[in-house]
C-alpha cells in the first residue's frame, strides 16, 4: 500500500474550487483523505495546479487485437494517461471486434496494468457488417454498456431500428443502462474525401457535403424517438447537425452528442496543405461549423469532447491524401487545445472532458465525481495556464499521426492518477 | 521560384514572365538544331505514376532541348507496385542527386506533398481533378500567340470542369491575365462551390458562343456518359458539343481549344476540330516551349543561351 498526496494544489470538480491536498491509496483505489498538510508514502507537488476529476474518452480506437503496429492498448492507455484521462471507452473497431464475449475478455487481460482504465465497448452487429445483431447478452454478461459499429456505423435503418428496440429490452431484462452509439455516415457522402464546398472544389478533391451528416442525423434521431432508446451520436461536425439535436433534446429524445477537439479548432481550409493527418472523418468543415460546434458545447447541445483517437503507423500517413487512412491522434492534445485554441476555462472544459462522458459512458461511480473522502481516486492535475509546443516526442505510442505537430496548446497535464496509482508524473509515464 | 505545383501559387507578373522566356524558346524550336545548353549538367526525372504519353513526352523534349539529361521513371513497373510508401519511393530518387522531378499522380495533392520530402524542384504534371499548371501556361500562351493579350479576352471553359485539373489551372491563370472566364456546363459537372474564383456560369453554350473569343471544350471522359451524372452521348453533343452547327454562330476571329486527346463527335465534332479556328496542334507545339521555360525558371541559372547554335 502506498500513499500518495497531491500537495499544495487547488482542487476543482462540480463543486467548485478548493485549496485542499489530496490523500490517495494505489490499493483500495480511493481517496484516503482531503485536507490541510496531508502527508503520505510519496507526495506529488501540484502547487501552482488544479487537482480535478480524470477525464473520460468515449471515442478510442486502440487497434488492438488488430493492428498492433498501430498502436496497442498499453500504448492508449499511456497516451490516455499523458492527456489526463482516467478511463477509455475502446472502440470495436479491432480485429476480431467486440461482437462476442471472448473479445471483450481479451481486450480486458491486455489492460490488466495499463495506465490507464480501459473499458471495453461491444460491436453492435456481427463483425461490424451492419446486418445482423451481436451476443448482446453474452456482452453485457461481460460487462459491455455501450454499443456501437464504431467508425462502420449501421446504415440500414431497419436493422439500426432492430438493435435500438432489442437493446431496449434487454437493458430492462437485466436491469442496466444500455447506450447505442453511432457515427454520422450516409450513403450522400459516399466516396468523399473532404468537407464539399468551397476548399474541395478548389483542391479537387471530392466532397462529403454537410448534408451527408444532416441526414444521418435525421434518421437517427427519427429512430430514437421511434424506439425511445438511449442514443448517443459520435463525433458531430456540422452546424446543421447541432440544429436538429438541439431540436430533439428540446423534445426530450434521449440523444447525447459528442465533437472531437480537432473539429473545434480546424478548417477544410487547412487541408491546402494536403497533410494527410487532416484527413479525419468525419472531415474538417467550416468556420461557420466550428462556431456552432463551440457554442454547442458551451450550451450543451453537445454533452462531451470525444477525441476519436486513432494511431497509424508513419508509413499510412506518407501516402496520397485520398489514399490515406482516416484519423489521428487526440488524447495528448485534447486538454491544450480547448484551453488553448477553444479559449474554454477549466470550469467549462471539465464538463465535457470529464463528468458528462463519464455519465454517458456508465462510468459516473468512478469517474467525474467530487473529489471526496472514500471517493475512486480518478485523477487530473493541470496546469491550465503552460503554454507548450507539440512534438513527437509528446505521444504515447509509436504513431504520431497529430495535425498538431508544432502547434502552440495552452494546459498541460502534470500528473495523472488511476485508482490511486499515479501512472503519470510530472509528463512522464514510467 | 522552387517549385511549379499550382498556378495559384503564380501571380501575374510571373505568369508574364514565364510566357516571355517561353518565347525564346519558341524561337530555338525553329532553328534546325533545336536545343540549348541552359540546363546542361542538370538531372530531370519524369515521375509519372500515372499514365500519358502525350504530356511525359512534351516534358522529355523539353528537358532535353535544353540539355539537361532526362530519366524516366516509370512508375508502373516501379516499387510503388511493391507497397513501397509514396514518401520512400521519392526519397530513393532523391538520393540519386536529381535536380527536378516532373510528377503526374491520380491524386491531387501528391506534388505538394512530395515537395516536402526532397531538396529537387517539383513541377507539377497533372495531380488529380486539382492543378495542371504547365497546360494553363501553354494554353495561354497559345490565346496570346493568336489574340495579342488575354486581357478582357472572353474565354469558355466548357464541359466538365467538376474533374478537370485543365479547367482549375487555367482558371486561375487566365483571370490573373486579365481575361473574362466563363465555366459552361450542367451542375452536375460544376464544382459545389465556385466561391473565390471570379468566374461566371452559364448552362446555355448557344447563348454565349457568338461572344466568345476563345471557346476552350473539355474532354469529357465516356464513362461520367449515361452515369448518374450524365445522361447519353447525344443529349450531351446536343446541350454541350461544338457541333458543325454551332461553328457557324462563332465569331470569325475566335479560337477552338482543347487540352486533348478529343472525343470526336462528343464534345467536338470533326468539322470543328478541323476548322481554320482550331488551334489544337499549336497548344501541342506550344507545349514544349513552355515546360523548357517552367524547367528553366526553376533550374537555370545565367544566360539561357539562345544565342549559341546547339550544344
Amino acid at each position: 500500500m502506498t500513499i500518495t498526496v497531491l500537495a499544495d494544489g487547488e482542487l476543482l470538480d462540480r463543486e467548485g474550487r478548493r485549496r485542499l491536498d489530496v490523500a490517495v491509496d494505489d490499493e483500495s483505489g480511493i481517496v484516503v483523505a482531503t485536507g490541510e498538510a496531508l502527508t503520505g508514502d510519496r507526495t506529488l507537488s501540484a502547487d501552482g495546479a488544479v487537482v480535478c476529476p480524470g477525464f473520460v474518452d468515449l471515442n478510442v480506437d486502440l487497434r488492438q487485437p488488430g493492428a498492433e503496429a498501430a498502436g496497442t492498448v498499453e500504448s492508449g492507455a499511456r497516451s490516455g494517461a499523458r492527456g489526463g484521462y482516467t478511463a477509455l471507452l475502446a472502440s470495436a473497431d479491432t480485429d476480431p471486434c467486440p461482437d462476442n464475449p471472448a473479445v471483450v475478455a481479451e481486450i480486458r487481460a491486455l489492460a490488466k496494468s495499463a495506465p490507464c482504465r480501459i473499458v471495453p465497448t461491444g460491436a453492435l452487429t456481427q463483425g461490424r457488417g451492419g446486418a445482423s445483431m451481436a451476443q448482446y447478452t453474452g456482452l453485457i454478461d461481460a460487462g459491455v454498456r455501450f454499443f456501437s459499429d464504431a467508425g462502420r456505423p449501421v446504415t440500414d435503418p431497419r436493422v439500426l431500428r432492430n438493435a435500438l428496440e432489442y437493446l431496449m429490452s434487454m437493458a430492462e431484462a437485466t436491469d442496466t443502462r444500455l447506450v447505442v452509439a453511432q457515427r454520422l455516415h450516409h450513403e450522400l457522402g459516399s466516396g468523399g474525401i473532404m468537407h464539399e464546398g468551397e476548399w474541395s472544389s478548389r483542391l479537387g478533391l471530392p466532397g462529403i457535403p454537410a448534408a451527408a451528416e444532416e441526414l444521418a442525423v435525421t434518421q437517427q434521431l427519427a429512430l430514437a424517438r421511434l424506439t425511445g432508446a438511449r442514443l448517443h451520436l459520435q463525433q458531430v461536425s456540422t452546424a446543421g447537425a447541432v440544429r436538429l439535436i438541439a431540436e430533439a433534446k428540446a423534445d426530450a429524445v434521449a440523444v447525447t452528442a459528442e465533437v472531437s477537439p480537432h473539429h473545434l479548432v480546424l478548417t477544410d481550409a487547412d487541408v491546402a496543405s494536403f497533410d494527410p493527418n487532416l484527413r479525419l472523418d468525419p472531415p474538417l468543415r467550416t468556420e461557420v461549423d466550428v462556431a456552432a460546434l463551440r457554442a454547442a458545447v458551451l450550451d450543451g447541445t453537445i454533452d462531451a469532447v470525444a477525441t476519436g483517437h486513432r494511431p497509424h503507423t508513419v508509413d499510412a500517413k506518407e501516402l496520397a491524401f485520398d489514399e490515406a487512412p482516416v484519423g489521428a491522434l487526440g488524447l495528448e492534445t485534447a486538454l491544450g487545445l480547448l484551453l488553448g485554441e477553444v479559449g474554454l476555462s477549466l470550469e467549462q472544459a471539465l464538463p465535457v472532458l470529464s463528468w458528462q462522458p463519464a455519465a454517458i459512458g456508465g462510468l459516473a461511480d468512478s469517474h467525474g465525481g467530487v473529489i471526496a473522502e472514500g471517493r475512486p481516486a480518478n485523477l487530473a492535475v493541470v496546469d491550465p495556464g503552460v503554454v507548450w509546443t507539440v512534438e513527437r516526442s509528446d505521444f504515447g505510442g509509436y504513431a504520431a499521426n497529430s495535425p498538431h505537430l508544432g502547434r502552440r496548446l495552452q494546459g498541460r497535464v502534470r500528473h495523472t492518477v488511476v485508482e490511486g496509482r499515479a501512472v503519470m508524473v510530472d509528463g512522464a509515464t514510467p | 521560384m522552387k517549385h511549379l505545383l499550382s498556378t495559384s501559387d503564380l501571380n501575374a507578373h510571373d505568369l508574364h514572365e514565364l510566357l516571355r522566356l517561353a518565347d525564346g524558346f519558341t524561337e530555338v524550336q525553329n532553328r534546325e538544331i533545336r536545343k540549348v545548353p541552359a540546363l546542361r549538367g542538370k538531372t530531370v526525372v519524369l515521375a509519372f505514376f500515372e499514365d500519358s504519353t502525350r504530356t511525359r513526352t512534351s516534358f522529355d523534349l523539353a528537358a532535353r532541348r535544353l540539355s539537361a539529361d532526362v530519366v524516366n521513371f516509370s512508375a508502373g513497373s516501379s516499387a510503388l507496385k511493391k507497397g513501397e510508401s509514396l514518401r520512400d519511393t521519392i526519397e530513393t530518387i532523391s538520393a540519386m542527386k536529381v535536380d527536378a522531378i516532373v510528377v503526374r499522380h491520380k491524386s491531387s495533392g501528391v506534388p505538394r506533398q512530395i515537395a516536402r520530402w526532397t531538396d529537387a524542384s517539383i513541377l507539377n504534371a497533372g495531380d488529380g481533378w486539382h492543378q495542371h499548371p504547365t497546360q494553363a501556361l501553354l494554353d495561354a500562351y497559345t490565346i496570346r500567340q493568336h489574340l495579342g493579350d488575354l486581357d478582357g479576352k472572353r474565354i469558355a471553359l466548357c464541359g466538365d470542369i467538376k474533374h478537370s485539373r485543365v479547367a482549375r489551372s487555367a482558371v486561375d491563370a487566365f483571370t490573373k491575365l486579365g481575361a473574362e472566364v466563363v465555366l459552361v456546363g450542367p451542375g452536375t459537372l460544376m464544382p459545389p462551390s465556385l466561391a473565390g474564383w471570379g468566374v461566371k456560369v452559364e448552362t446555355d453554350l448557344d447563348r454565349i458562343l457568338p461572344d466568345l473569343h476563345v471557346a476552350y471544350m473539355l474532354r469529357i471522359q465516356t464513362e461520367r456518359l449515361g452515369s448518374p451524372l450524365l445522361p447519353d452521348v447525344a443529349e450531351y453533343r446536343r446541350q454541350y458539343g461544338l457541333t458543325v452547327d454551332r461553328l457557324s454562330h462563332l465569331r470569325p476571329d475566335a479560337l477552338i481549344m482543347h487540352p486533348g486527346p478529343m472525343n470526336r463527335g462528343v464534345e467536338i465534332d470533326p468539322e470543328a476540330a478541323d476548322d481554320p479556328r482550331a488551334v489544337v496542334l499549336d497548344q501541342v507545339a506550344n507545349g514544349v516551349a513552355v515546360r523548357m521555360a517552367a524547367l528553366f525558371r526553376l533550374l537555370g541559372s545565367g544566360p539561357v543561351g539562345f544565342a549559341e547554335e546547339g550544344a
